[in-house]
C-alpha cells in the first residue's frame, strides 16, 4: 500500500491509543489513526464498533478513559463541544439541533459567543459568502419547520462551517436524503476538501465510501482495524475488513408463485397528528408471495399508513379489505387475529411493537398475553417461545429474562420481526425493520422475511435503502407528500427514477387513468366494492348524524 | 516548542458495569450506616450530647419497649401500604401524588359510619360498609384525575395534588360539624372499631402483609399487572396490542386509590379511632420515597419502609430525649438521610474516574490548570 505518499501530507487529527468503555462495554479500544488535511476520510464499520462514540470524543461529548488526541500536532482536552469549537472541529450529528420556529439566519446567529454583537447582515454576509465559495444552495430566511431534512442538513453544515471549522464531522448524512441530494451534498464537500478542510465521514453504505472518500478507515467491535486508500480497495475487502470474515453481498430475490391480492386499499385517505392530510387518496395492493417496497423521504406517509392498516388511526376515507373483507373499524386486536402484522421501528428503534424495559420472554407475549381463560399471563409458554427464538435467530443475549433495552440494535430488531414471524402472518407490514443495522444482521433480517415470502406471505416493505429496495422487493410504490406517484417493478427501474418520484418531479400514476393501483383480479367484483363503499359511507352518515 | 496551557479534567463520570450484588449491597449498606453516623454527630453538636449517646436513643426508640417494636412494625406496614397502593400508577408512570386525600377520605368515611346509628348497634355490618366506602371512595378520589387524564390529557400530577387538598377541606368541614365544642377537634370514637387482634397494632400488619403479597402476584403475574406496565412503557405499543388504554388508566388509578382508602380505614377504625387533617401524615408523599427506592418492588419494599419507619421513630425518639420540642431538627436529619442513600444510587450506576498520568498528582493537588508540554 503507498502509504508513504501521505506521509508528507499534513495531520490534522490524530488520535493515540483512545480507550472508552461504558461500563463493562468497550467501545473504543487502543485507537489510534491520521486524518490528514484535505482530504475526506470515511469511518467505515458495523453498529456499534465505535464509530460514533470516537467522533463523539472529538467533538466533545464524551471524553476519553484513555489516550490523546491531538490536533495539528498540538495535544488537545477535548471536555465539551466548545472546547472542540476552539479547536475547530465542528460535528453534525444525525438528529439535527436547530431551533424549529427560528429562520435559518436566526439559527446561524445562536452560535453567537458572549458580547459578540447580534448583527444579522454581518452574519448574512459571511453565510453568504460560504455559500458561493462551497457552492450550498439555502434560503436564510425561510423557518426551520418548513424545511425539508436535506435543507435542514445543509443548515447544519453551514451553520458549523460559519463558526469556522477545518475539521468536520459527518455522522450518516446521506441516510436521509434521496439520491439526488446525496450527490449534491458529495459535491459541496468535495470543494471543501479542496479548501483544505479534512472531513469525516460515518456511513454504512459502501456504495457512498467508494464514491467519495479518499481513505477510509475501518473499526470493528471497537478495535482499529486498519486504513485504506479508496483507489486501492473494493466494496468486497472492505466489507471482510468489517466483518472479519468473508460475506456474500447479494440480496435473493427469490422467484414465488404471486396469488391473488391479499390486501388491497383503494383511494384510502389518513390524516396525521396534527390534521394534515397524511396518505391522499392512495390506491394499491400486495399479493400473497410478493414483496412490495415503499419509498419516499421521511415524512411522507409511511407511519401514517402502517398505523391505518393496523387499525390505530383513523381513516377518513377509503376502503382496506384483507381477503376480500373489510378491514375498517375493527380494532387492532381482530386485525392481529385475522394475520395481519404490523412492525414499525422508529428512529430510537424500540417505539412500537416492543417494550423496552421488559424482557424478551415479556415482549414475545405483548401480542398473546391476552389469550386463554383466567386473570393470569401465561409466562411459561412465553419463556418456551422466546428460548426457541433466540436459538433459531441466534439472538445474542445473557439469558430471555433481559431486558430489550440492553440488547444490541440488531438483536432488538430479531426479536422484534422474529415475534412477528411466529404468529404466522398473512401479511406483513413491516417500516425500518433493518434500520441502523449492519451487514450481518441487515441480510439476516432479509433471509427471513425471503422465506416468509416463499410460503406466500403478502410483505409490504417500508425502507430507506434504495439499493436494498431495488435488489429486495419484487415492486416498489413510491410515495410523496402522502400520493402515490407510481408502482414500478423493482428489476425494470433506476435508482434515479426512484429519486425523481420521491421528490414530486416524476408523476407515473397521473399518466395512467384513475384506476391507478387497483387490482384487475381483485377479490371482489366491482359491484362489491361499490357495494363496501356505499355501506361504509351510510355508516359514517350513520356516526354524524347520531353525533 | 510552544507549552501550552490545556484544561486538564481531575476526573470524569464513567458509567458502570454491572455491579455484583454484594457490592450493591455493601454501598447501600455502607450509606446507611455512614448517615446515621454522620446525623449523630451533627445532633451531638447541635444538642451538645455525646454522638454514640444519640445513637443509643435512636435504637432505644424503636427497640426500647415491646410497644415500640409494635410501632415500628405498626408504621412500617402503614407506610408499606401507601406504598403498595402507587405501585401499580407509577408503574404506569401515572405520577399519584395525591395518596394524602385518597387516605383522608377513606378514614372520613369510616368515622362517619362508626358515629352512625349502624356503628352503634351492629359493629360487623358497619366494619363491612365501612370497608366497602373506604375502598370506594379512595377508588373515586384517584379516578378523577385519572378520568381528566385519560379523556383530557390533564397533568396528573397537579390534578391529584389538588385534590389533596379538596379532601382535607372536606375533612375540617365534617371536624367543625361534627365537634360538639366548636373546637374542630373530634374525640375519639367510642363505636364501629375494626375488630382487635391480639393487639391494636396486629390488625394493620395482617392487612398490609396480604395487600403485599396480592400486590407482588398482581404485578408480576396478572394480565391487569402486564398491561399497565405496557401503557406505562409506550403507549402507542399498547394501542397496538390492541389494550384499552383510557380503561387502564382509569382501572389501575381506582385500584391504587382503593388501596389508599383501606389504609385510611385502618387508621380511623382501627390506630385513631378519629381524624383531624392530619390524619395521613403525609405517608402519600413519604411513600413515593419507599416505592422508588425498591424500584417499584414489592417485596424490596418492606426493606425500604421499615428503614423510613425507623428514621422517623427513632428520631422522635432522639427528639423526646434532647427535650426539643419541634421537629425542625429531627426532619432536617432524617433529610440528610435520605439525602445520602439517595445519592448513593449514583454511585451504583456510575463511577468517578480520576486523570490517570504523568502529572495527575501534581494536577489534583496544585490546580486544575496544568501545562502540558507538546511532544512531537
Amino acid at each position: 500500500m503507498s502509504l508513504q505518499e501521505n506521509t508528507a501530507r499534513e495531520v490534522a487529527v490524530k488520535f493515540e491509543n483512545i480507550t472508552k468503555t461504558f461500563g463493562s462495554v468497550v467501545a473504543n479500544n487502543n485507537v489510534s489513526f491520521d486524518v490528514y488535511k484535505g482530504e475526506i476520510l470515511s469511518l467505515l464499520g458495523e453498529n456499534g464498533c465505535g464509530k460514533t462514540t470516537l467522533m463523539n470524543m472529538l467533538s466533545g461529548i464524551y471524553f476519553p478513559d484513555k489516550g490523546n488526541i491531538y490536533v495539528y500536532g498540538q495535544p488537545v482536552v477535548i471536555q465539551s463541544p466548545k472546547d472542540a469549537f476552539a479547536y475547530k472541529i465542528g460535528m453534525v450529528h444525525q438528529h439535527f439541533k436547530l431551533v424549529e420556529v427560528f429562520t435559518a439566519l436566526q439559527n446561524i446567529a445562536l452560535i453567537l459567543e458572549k458580547g459578540q454583537k447580534y448583527d444579522l447582515k454581518k452574519i448574512r454576509e459571511g453565510v453568504n459568502q460560504i455559500c458561493s465559495k462551497y457552492g450550498f444552495n439555502i434560503d436564510l430566511d425561510k423557518k426551520v419547520y418548513n424545511m425539508s431534512v436535506s435543507e435542514k442538513q445543509t443548515l447544519e453544515i453551514v451553520k458549523v462551517l460559519y463558526r469556522g471549522t477545518d475539521i468536520l464531522v459527518l455522522d450518516e448524512p446521506t441516510a436521509v436524503l434521496t439520491p439526488q441530494e446525496t450527490k449534491k451534498l458529495f459535491a459541496v464537500i468535495k470543494n471543501m476538501r479542496e479548501d483544505g478542510k479534512s472531513i469525516i465521514i460515518i456511513t454504512h453504505k459502501l456504495n457512498e465510501v467508494m464514491e467519495i472518500s479518499d481513505r477510509v478507515t475501518i473499526l470493528r467491535k471497537g478495535e482499529y482495524i486498519g486504513t485504506v486508500l479508496t483507489t486501492e480497495t473494493n466494496e468486497k475487502e472492505l466489507t471482510e475488513m468489517m466483518v472479519g470474515k468473508k460475506v456474500e453481498l447479494k440480496i435473493d430475490r427469490p422467484k414465488t408463485e404471486f396469488d391473488r391480492p391479499i390486501l388491497e386499499i383503494r383511494d384510502l385517505l389518513v390524516k396525521a397528528d396534527d390534521g394534515s392530510v397524511a396518505i391522499n387518496g392512495t390506491s394499491f395492493y400486495i399479493r400473497s408471495g410478493e414483496i412490495l417496497g415503499v419509498a419516499g423521504i421521511t415524512g411522507c406517509g409511511q407511519k401514517e399508513l402502517c398505523e391505518a392498516i393496523a387499525g390505530i388511526r383513523d381513516i377518513e376515507k377509503g376502503l382496506i379489505t384483507h381477503d376480500g373483507e373489510s378491514l375498517i373499524g375493527l380494532s387492532p386486536k381482530e386485525i392481529i387475529k385475522k394475520g395481519v402484522s404490523m412492525s414499525f421501528i422508529p428512529e430510537d428503534r424500540l417505539g412500537m411493537g416492543l417494550v423496552p424495559s421488559m424482557s424478551i420472554t415479556d415482549n414475545m407475549m405483548l401480542k398473546t398475553y391476552a389469550d386463554g381463560k383466567g386473570i393470569f399471563v401465561d409466562r411459561k409458554n412465553a419463556r418456551e417461545r422466546a428460548v426457541a427464538l433466540v436459538k433459531k435467530l441466534s439472538i445474542v443475549t445473557p439469558s430471555t429474562e433481559t431486558p430489550v433495552r440492553r440488547l444490541s440494535g440488531g438483536n432488538v430488531q430479531k426479536v422484534l420481526v422474529g415475534r412477528e414471524i411466529e404468529s404466522n402472518p398473512n401479511v406483513i407490514v413491516t417500516a425500518y425493520p433493518v434500520r441502523g443495522l449492519d451487514i450481518n444482521s441487515s441480510y439476516a433480517i432479509y433471509d427471513i422475511l425471503n422465506e416468509q415470502k416463499k410460503k406466500g406471505t403478502g410483505i409490504l416493505f417500508i425502507g430507506e435503502d434504495l439499493d436494498v429496495m431495488l435488489a429486495l422487493c419484487d415492486k416498489i410504490m413510491v410515495l410523496c407528500h402522502g400520493r402515490n406517484m407510481g408502482i414500478v417493478h423493482a428489476s425494470k427501474t433506476t435508482k434515479e427514477e426512484l429519486g425523481l418520484m420521491m421528490t414530486g418531479s416524476l408523476d407515473l400514476s397521473e399518466a395512467k387513468n384513475k384506476e391507478y393501483g387497483k387490482a384487475k383480479d381483485s377479490r371482489l367484483t366491482d359491484e362489491q366494492w361499490l357495494e363496501l363503499e356505499q355501506k361504509e359511507n351510510s355508516e359514517e352518515k350513520g356516526e354524524n348524524d347520531n353525533g | 516548542m510552544a507549552n501550552k496551557i490545556v484544561n486538564e479534567p481531575l476526573f470524569h463520570i464513567a458509567k458502570r458495569g454491572n455491579l455484583p450484588l454484594w457490592k450493591a449491597i455493601l454501598i447501600r449498606g455502607g450509606a446507611i450506616v455512614g448517615a446515621i453516623l454522620f446525623s449523630a454527630i451533627l445532633c451531638g453538636i447541635v444538642f451538645g450530647k455525646n454522638p454514640i449517646k444519640i445513637i443509643g436513643y435512636l435504637f432505644d426508640g424503636i427497640l426500647g419497649t415491646e410497644r415500640r417494636i409494635w410501632l415500628l412494625i405498626r408504621d412500617t406496614a402503614l407506610l408499606l401500604g401507601v406504598g403498595l397502593a402507587l405501585v401499580p400508577a407509577f408503574k404506569m408512570k401515572f405520577w399519584n401524588l395525591g395518596g394524602n386525600g385518597q387516605i383522608l377520605m377513606g378514614a372520613l368515611i369510616a368515622v362517619a359510619i362508626m358515629r352512625s346509628n349502624i356503628g352503634k348497634n351492629n359493629v360487623l355490618v358497619a366494619n363491612i360498609l365501612m370497608l366497602i366506602g373506604s375502598m370506594a371512595i379512595g377508588a373515586i378520589w384517584a379516578a378523577i384525575p385519572a378520568i381528566f387524564k385519560a379523556f383530557f390529557k390533564t397533568n396528573e400530577s397537579l390534578f391529584t395534588l389538588m385534590m389533596n387538598y379538596i379532601a382535607s377541606g372536606i375533612v375540617a368541614y365534617f371536624l367543625s360539624v361534627w365537634s360538639v365544642n366548636g373546637t374542630g377537634v373530634l374525640g375519639q370514637v367510642k363505636t364501629g372499631h375494626l375488630p382487635v387482634v391480639l393487639n391494636a397494632h396486629l390488625l394493620t400488619i395482617i392487612v398490609v402483609a396480604v395487600l403485599t403479597a396480592i400486590m407482588h402476584v398482581y404485578m408480576k403475574h396478572c394480565k391487569q399487572g402486564y398491561e399497565l406496565s405496557v401503557v406505562g412503557e409506550s403507549e402507542n405499543t399498547a394501542k397496538y396490542i390492541g389494550v384499552n388504554v383510557k380503561k387502564v388508566i382509569i382501572r389501575t388509578l381506582a385500584i391504587s386509590g382503593a388501596i389508599c382508602g383501606i389504609i385510611g380505614l385502618l387508621l380511623a377504625g382501627s390506630i385513631d379511632h378519629s381524624i383531624n387533617e392530619q390524619t395521613a401524615n403525609n405517608m402519600g408523599f413519604t411513600a413515593i420515597m419507599v416505592a422508588w427506592l425498591a424500584k417499584f418492588n414489592p417485596l424490596m419494599m418492606i426493606l425500604s419502609s421499615l428503614l423510613i419507619a425507623f428514621l422517623t421513630r427513632g428520631m422522635g425518639q432522639v427528639q423526646t430525649e434532647c427535650n426539643i420540642a419541634n421537629d425542625a431538627v429531627a426532619n432536617l436529619v432524617v433529610g440528610i438521610v435520605y439525602f445520602i442513600i439517595i445519592g448513593c444510587e449514583f454511585f451504583i450506576s456510575y463511577q468517578l474516574k480520576f486523570k490517570k498520568g504523568k502529572n495527575s498528582k501534581e494536577s489534583s493537588n496544585k490546580s486544575k490548570q496544568k501545562t502540558v508540554k507538546e511532544r512531537d
